[in-house]
């Protein structure tokens, strides 16, 4: 197939950036989304032109590293599909796509189509984890942990943190995300003792840098593994517990 | 140099015991007047990190990704072994041990494997704590899966996703650390040489991936966990941004290389589709669990395979090895797909590919549970191909995966440099010629969790009091001027035409056809003679536009490739070298009468050490020799 692209150029974090317009042709339509941006760069070197810079490492999906909005959408238009996961049959011959990298204020462009994105990480950092020091744990089948449970948590954990929730909200809020780690550690057993803590410490972190939540629904739209807005539902509960709860007494009752 | 694997004497149940009683401490409030440097945050670095900060180190923590938790790690579906004998279906340290010896052909060092065994059990208990959701029963307890031809149940898993859960577990342990001070990270930071004084390690030079910034960093110890070179061949299941440079460099410096012709070969990725494929799919291993694999009897049958009669097709793998069928090891596996795709048994639009089937499955035990097993996988296939692998047979084909050789490490896994230490994919030291599935993501986490944060606590013992070297030491200079003259040549070349990818698959290719499932002295030979040339040609030829003070992702690539043409010559030099077959290395000129791999203990029973002499000179060889003394060497046999 040939194709038209149009994509977002930015020389780096302080220049302003333009679309440029390209022309691929003979793509087969096996090729993936990354692979015809290949074929692209292969001809921009070899005409003397400098390579669009775009992140992906895998290439399976997992990593999280790659993430283009494509004709507008982050990841594109397949359902539930990663950047790098998305192929070439699923446009057709003839079409011109536009290329961007995320936007929002929180992932400023470095380059091209990429972008930083380490106040995620930040999110993470402020509890986005269970104290357990190593070579501390009981042993893994002295606590129990219901199927149901151990799959909700799975579910949420799946999160890969693109930050594809973040560019689809028109607010560049990352409730999406943030909510889908406090829950995994919030419906286990082991992650009960920092529950409040935990919620309260990444939530208000998040606000530092992202937006704030208007409950659009666009996030769930855009997540390739489908992460529900559910969990956000969750999290703003045991947000508002957090600030309410009598944490001295978390140890006697049944919690949650 | 005599290589000294300083593996402690006595009983190999007692050896790990005894070593972590011997082993010198440095007390808790001086261990923060001590600086390591992690490379990599992979299971192994990202584990290691973590616990290191926890034990009251100073932790510098370097990857080139923009998070920690992007790591090649988080890539792997299949699962973690370990002898917790939750099934009760006779497993145990000893049999993991026994297990992981014999599957690597006899090539690996007794005493780690035990204690990779004994360790194993801890690195579930220590997971789960910090809230990995493996899978469960309805009971709560764990679940667990014969993986990879194992005749015990010791996978544990987290659905299609266990390196990812893995990964974030340790991923959050390092944030926790980050937070409380003790690590601090360098994201997108590449460290591109070892700072070597006095013959120690005493620090690294890092280039900032966004603004072209090269860096020192000094301290006390250096860790190497920055994986593995499978993208040598260009085409594996690698993430695209795998690369040898880390372990490159340390080599360059001093350290031996080991066995670096011991590649794994994955028996189950999905076949590639056309010239511009940038990597190669893992279809998980478990899939062989219920999945069996086939060819048409007729080379020239152009059927579709729901039209070809049972009578019609060969389950080779159940034909030659009717013991374990569809499910023996990676490297029998591999070899025997390629044999029926050479002899012109291939399917699929390319005929590079074998079915691997599902029918049978479906119909036993309904699609219901096939989906719950392997939903996801299926998912990702049909994504790829296009093709519904409930209806059609998946088209599976091997590809390059893993490798098992690596830095070389002494028990402590301290490389062959005082201070600089190897660890997970990145050294060489427990799967011998063969890694069984599921064992890499045990071994990363065994060397970050359970042995890095003692054995490098016995090598800073000695230095207590010493100060950092400083930054601005000649040794510092004289890296980083290497480091910035490497980059400027690179850039410098205008005359060059052609991208790095261009050569890399070039390389790739060569090493494929010569250095892949079967190597022969031919082969090797062409090689060792096509490598060094086509490395002129890139260096000539290769093509980097624009500057290298900024985000410049050919000059990334160009680097790392210039690193895996001097590797693939190494690669090529080691496989020449060993004549016999052993696990994933198969010497067409050594095997018994019915193709398997004949191994020659007598001659080729140690661990090949390669030491850097040079520039263009021959590499020279070392050899460790490998004692058994708990397990008997056999014929691996599994007919
Ligand atoms: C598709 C796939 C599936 C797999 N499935 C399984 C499985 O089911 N079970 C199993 O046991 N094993 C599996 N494996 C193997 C296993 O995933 C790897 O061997 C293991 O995760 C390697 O971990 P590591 O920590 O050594 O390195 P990696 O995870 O590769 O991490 C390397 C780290 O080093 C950093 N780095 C590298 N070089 C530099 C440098 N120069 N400067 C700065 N940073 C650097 C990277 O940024 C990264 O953080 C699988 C592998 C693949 C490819």
């Amino acid at each position: 197939m040939d194709l038209t692209l149009r994509i977002w150029r930015q020389p780096d974090a302080e220049s302003d950036g333009d679309f440029h317009v390209y022309a691929v042709k003979g793509i087969s339509s096996d090729m993936s989304f990354l692979e015809m941006l290949d074929v692209l760069n292969e001809q921009l070197i070899e005409s003397g032109e400098e390579p669009v810079e775009f992140d992906s490492d895998c290439r399976e999906g997992i990593c999280g590293t790659c993430g283009l909005v494509i004709n507008g959408v982050p990841h594109g238009p397949e359902r539930a599909t990663a950047t790098c996961q998305l192929h070439m049959r699923k446009f057709s011959d003839g079409e011109t796509i536009t290329v961007e990298p995320w936007r929002a204020t929180a992932f400023p462009v470095q380059r091209d189509l990429v972008v930083e994105r380490s106040p995620l990480d930040r999110i993470i950092e402020a509890g986005g984890y269970i104290t357990a020091p190593t070579g501390a744990a009981p042993d893994a089948n002295e606590i129990p942990v219901p199927k149901e449970a151990a799959d909700a948590a799975m579910d949420a954990a799946a999160c890969i943190g693109c930050g594809a929730c973040v560019a689809a909200c028109p607010n560049g809020a990352a409730q999406l995300f943030t909510a889908a780690k406090i829950a995994h550690l919030n419906l286990l057993p082991q992650g009960q003792a920092e529950r409040y803590r935990r919620t309260e410490a990444m939530v208000d972190t998040m606000e530092e840098f992202f937006g704030s939540c208007t409950n659009h629904g666009e996030c769930e739209e855009a997540c390739p593994k489908e992460i529900s807005i559910d969990f956000i539902a969750m999290m703003n509960r045991d947000y508002i517990r957090s600030k309410f709860k009598n944490r001295k007494r978390l140890g006697q009752k049944k919690v949650g | 140099m005599t290589l000294n694997s300083k593996v402690p004497s006595g009983p190999i149940e007692d050896k790990w015991e005894t070593h972590k009683f011997e082993m010198k401490l440095v007390a808790p409030h001086n261990k923060r007047r001590f600086t390591i440097i992690v490379v990599g945050t992979g299971l192994a670095g990202a584990a290691a990190a973590a616990s290191l900060g926890e034990l009251g180190y100073n932790v510098e923590v370097f990857t080139y990704h923009d998070s920690p938790r992007r790591a090649h790690s988080i890539a792997a579906q299949g699962g973690i072994n370990a002898a917790k004998n939750y099934k009760n279906d006779g497993d145990s340290v000893r049999r993991l041990f026994y297990d992981t010896v014999k599957g690597g052909d006899y090539r690996s060092r007794e005493a780690n494997v035990h204690r990779l065994a004994e360790v194993s059990v801890d690195i579930i208990d220590q997971c789960v704590a910090q809230g990995v959701p493996f899978a469960r029963e309805y009971g709560g307890l764990l679940d667990n899966r014969s993986f990879g031809g194992a005749q015990v149940s010791r996978t544990f898993y987290a659905r299609g996703q266990t390196g990812q859960q893995l990964l974030l577990g340790a991923y959050q342990a390092l944030a926790r650390q980050i937070a409380a001070g003790t690590c601090r990270l360098h994201n997108k930071s590449e460290m591109l040489d070892v700072v070597v004084k006095d013959g120690r390690a005493v620090g690294i030079v890092c280039r900032d991936l966004l603004t072209g910034e090269i860096s020192r960093h000094t301290g006390h110890a250096v860790v190497l966990a920055t994986g593995g070179y499978s993208n040598a061949f260009y085409l594996s299941t690698n993430a695209m941004y795998c690369n040898v440079t880390a372990a490159w460099r340390a080599h360059r410096r001093g350290a031996l290389f080991a066995n670096p012709c011991f590649t794994q070969i994955h028996p189950t990725c999905i076949p590639a589709s056309d010239e511009f494929q940038s990597k190669l799919t893992l279809m998980s291993e478990s899939l062989r669990n219920d999945g069996r694999i086939w060819v048409p009897k007729d080379p020239d049958d152009t059927r579709p395979p729901d039209q070809i009669p049972e009578a019609d097709r060969d389950y080779y793998l159940e034909r030659r090895y009717p013991a374990f069928g569809n499910l023996v090891p990676r490297d029998v596996a591999s070899r025997a797909a390629k044999r029926e795709v050479d002899n012109g048994h291939g399917v699929g639009p390319l005929e590079n590919g074998v079915y691997l089937d599902f029918s049978n499955a479906i119909s036993r035990l309904g699609r219901s549970a096939i989906e719950e097993k392997y939903g996801n996988l299926f998912e990702m296939y049909e994504r790829i191909t296009d093709e519904n692998p409930y209806s059609v047979p998946m088209r599976i084909y091997p590809a390059p995966h893993y490798t098992m050789g690596g830095l070389w490490v002494d028990y402590n896994l301290m490389t062959t440099v005082p201070g600089l230490y190897a660890a997970g994919e990145a050294n060489f030291s427990d799967h011998g010629a063969n890694r069984l599935g599921a064992s890499a993501l045990m071994q990363g986490l065994a060397d970050g969790y359970f042995v890095l944060p003692y054995t490098i606590g016995d090598y800073l013992a000695e230095h207590l009091g010493e100060s950092l070297v400083p930054t601005n030491d000649p040794a510092f200079d004289d890296v980083e001027s290497d480091v910035i003259g490497r980059v400027a040549r690179l850039v410098g070349n205008k005359r060059g035409t052609r991208s790095p990818d261009h050569y890399h698959r070039r390389l790739g290719k060569i090493l494929w056809d010569n250095c892949g499932m079967e190597r022969s002295r031919e082969g090797l030979g062409k090689a060792l003679a096509e490598i060094p040339a086509l490395h002129d040609e890139f260096r000539r030829d290769v093509r980097i536009l624009g500057s290298d003070d900024g985000l410049n992702s050919s000059l990334e690539k160009a680097g790392r490739i210039d690193d895996f043409f001097q590797l693939a010559s190494l690669m090529c030099r080691d496989a020449l070298d060993r004549e016999e077959s052993c696990g994933g290395h198969f010497r067409v000129e050594h095997q018994t009468e019915d193709g398997e791999a004949l191994r020659d203990d007598e001659n080729f029973s140690y661990v090949a050490a390669w030491e850097w002499t040079g520039e263009g000179a021959e590499p020279a060889l070392h050899k460790e020799p490998l004692v058994f003394e708990n397990v008997e060497l056999a014929q691996r046999s599994y007919k």
